[in-house]
């Protein structure tokens, strides 16, 4: 059976070119960048490089980028090196109820040692609105983070308006905040520029644009005061001691590079494919709903509600079909409640277990899409057959 | 490729056993709510204190599907008094056990067995299980 995977917001496929490039670094080229002798020079070579390709890719300095270990590593480093060092010029931070666990977990850690966070509230297409973060702001605030794509129903969120927000209280009132932005979904996915956005801080990761697992960065722009997030070495500028995963750090720069390269093409070719998704599944599938903004969203990101059936069961399903989906539903969580980004756009339970997630690729064919839409909706039907909520539901 | 369900449990899910619903059933059980993510239905048809006949319906996950299904299997052609010696762990082991995330749902099945028994009681003697109320919402509320 041919497997089908669409869940390339969970990780995704390391790209051939990638891989080659890694390769000589786990076997002739595997000197510590920190010697000075030819065999550290040239991995410290190949480091400077990668920092350069993921630097280009957000119109960023080299110097402001800090190599990490994936997304949440940079979500912690930024979140609680900021907070740390910009306590005694307050204790407050705004983020929003959709964040990443990567994001919303510290906040309740730095919570527990007296900092106080605002999370925000999001409208039914999963959009922060600008205003709100301008109301939340205290004299008190350090900083806000708000993620750029979401992960789970794919919405992009207005960060060059929230950047003006937090911009205007520096100009007006020389209040200094912090704005940290998750792009950890966005990254690769939809073009970014941090000079355009405004951004202090930005976090990516290596695994979710073809690259290889447990590389990530921090974009930190030139001034921002933050705490080291390891300490024992110089390497990262003291700010991230430990020897490079230079063998990782290599094939996330070339990830980069080939990302920028394809950008445009990468945006089209899934954009097609989504909206093809999106639309085959709303009129084949009665009483089934988009989840997030219809078009302002990842070109990649199709989320729906398929009421009357659960998710994990519907993804039982797919599987046995040899497709590869996620679902918001509780039962895949390992908790009891459903997504708290479902729930934040306001869905009812029922309607939040009963979601699934595609998230696409650039090896995702048409023809992909043309056996999932013909595959689900029977999936829908079999098991709306065996639920009670169905014939009260009527049709 | 690793499930984290059993085999025999991909079994009953894949093939259900006894979906439906009973006409006009001898009685209903009816537990579970959609908060929690999952609902089950057993209807059951009830001659000489045998359990002839009983069907389900379920809203819910692989496990909540397949314990459903099993228990249907566990007290077909078995008497009442059989029917309500059955228990969420027998549910559990007759499908080679549930991840413990998912035991919750052999409480469930088992709860629907004597939902189902308890209005038969009610509509054939007058009077139900005595003290019987459904688990879930109180294994739910510890989950949290």
């Amino acid at each position: 059976m041919k497997r089908i995977y669409l869940d390339y917001a969970a990780t995704t496929p390391t790209h051939s070119d990638v891989f080659a490039a890694m390769e000589p670094y786990f076997g002739e080229k595997f000197g510590n960048p920190s010697s000075i002798h030819s065999f550290g020079r040239e991995t410290r070579s190949a480091v400077e490089k990668a920092r350069e390709q993921v630097a280009a890719l957000i119109s960023a300095k080299p110097e402001e980028i800090v190599f990490t270990s994936g997304g949440t590593e940079s979500n912690n480093f930024a979140l609680n090196g900021i907070a740390e060092i910009n306590k005694t010029k307050g204790n407050h931070l705004i983020t929003s109820r959709i964040e990443h666990p990567a994001v919303l977990e510290p906040c309740q850690h730095l919570e527990k040692q007296g900092f106080v966070v605002t999370y925000l509230p999001v409208d039914k297409d999963g959009l922060i609105n600008s205003d709100d973060v301008k109301k939340a702001i205290t004299d008190k605030t350090i900083l806000v983070s708000i993620m750029m794509a979401n992960n789970e129903i794919g919405v992009i969120e207005p960060i060059e308006e929230i950047n003006r927000v937090i911009k205007d209280k520096l100009e007006k009132q020389g209040q200094k905040i912090y704005f940290h932005v998750d792009a950890v979904q966005a990254f690769g996915a939809i073009p970014i520029d941090v000079n355009k956005l405004g951004m202090d801080l930005l976090s990516c990761s290596g695994h979710k644009l073809y690259g290889p697992k447990g590389v990530g960065a921090l974009y930190i722009r030139k001034g921002t005061r933050i705490a080291a997030f390891m300490r024992g070495g110089h390497q990262e500028k003291n700010r991230r001691a430990s020897t490079e995963n230079v063998p990782g750090l290599v094939g996330f720069g070339k990830a980069c590079e080939l990302a920028l390269r394809e950008l445009d093409s990468r945006v089209e070719h899934l954009t097609g494919l989504r909206d093809k998704l999106i639309k085959g599944l709303l009129d084949k599938i009665p009483e089934t709903q988009l989840n997030g903004h219809p078009t302002r969203r990842l070109p990649n990101n199709v989320n729906v509600s398929v009421r009357y059936i659960e998710g994990e069961s519907m993804l039982l399903n797919l599987d046995m079909e040899g497709i590869a989906a996620s679902t918001g539903s509780a039962c895949t969580s390992g908790t009891l409640d459903p997504s708290h980004v479902l729930l934040a756009i306001g869905l009812p339970h029922e309607i939040a277990h009963g979601s699934v997630r595609f998230t696409l690729g650039r090896l995702t064919t048409q023809e992909d899409i043309d056996h999932v839409l013909d595959v689900f909706p029977k999936i829908v039907e079999k098991l709306r057959a065996m639920s009670p909520l169905y014939k009260k539901g009527g049709k | 490729m690793a499930s984290p369900y059993s085999e025999k449990v991909m079994d009953h899910f894949r093939n259900p056993r006894n979906v439906g619903e009973i006409a006009n059933p001898d009685g209903i059980g009816k537990v579970g709510n959609p908060v929690c993510g999952d609902i089950m239905e057993m209807y059951i048809k009830v001659k000489d204190n045998v359990i002839t006949d009983v069907k389900f319906k379920t809203f819910g996950c692989g496990a909540a599907i397949a314990t459903s299904s099993m228990a249907t299997e566990l007290i077909k052609g078995k008497t009442i008094e059989e029917a309500l010696n059955l228990t969420n762990k027998a549910v559990a082991e007759a499908l080679d056990g549930l991840p413990p995330i998912k035991m919750h749902c052999s409480v469930l099945a088992e709860d629907a067995v004597k939902g189902a028994i308890d209005d038969y009681l009610k509509k054939t003697t007058g009077k139900g299980l005595p003290g019987w109320k459904p688990r879930n919402e109180e294994i739910h509320e510890h989950g949290h």
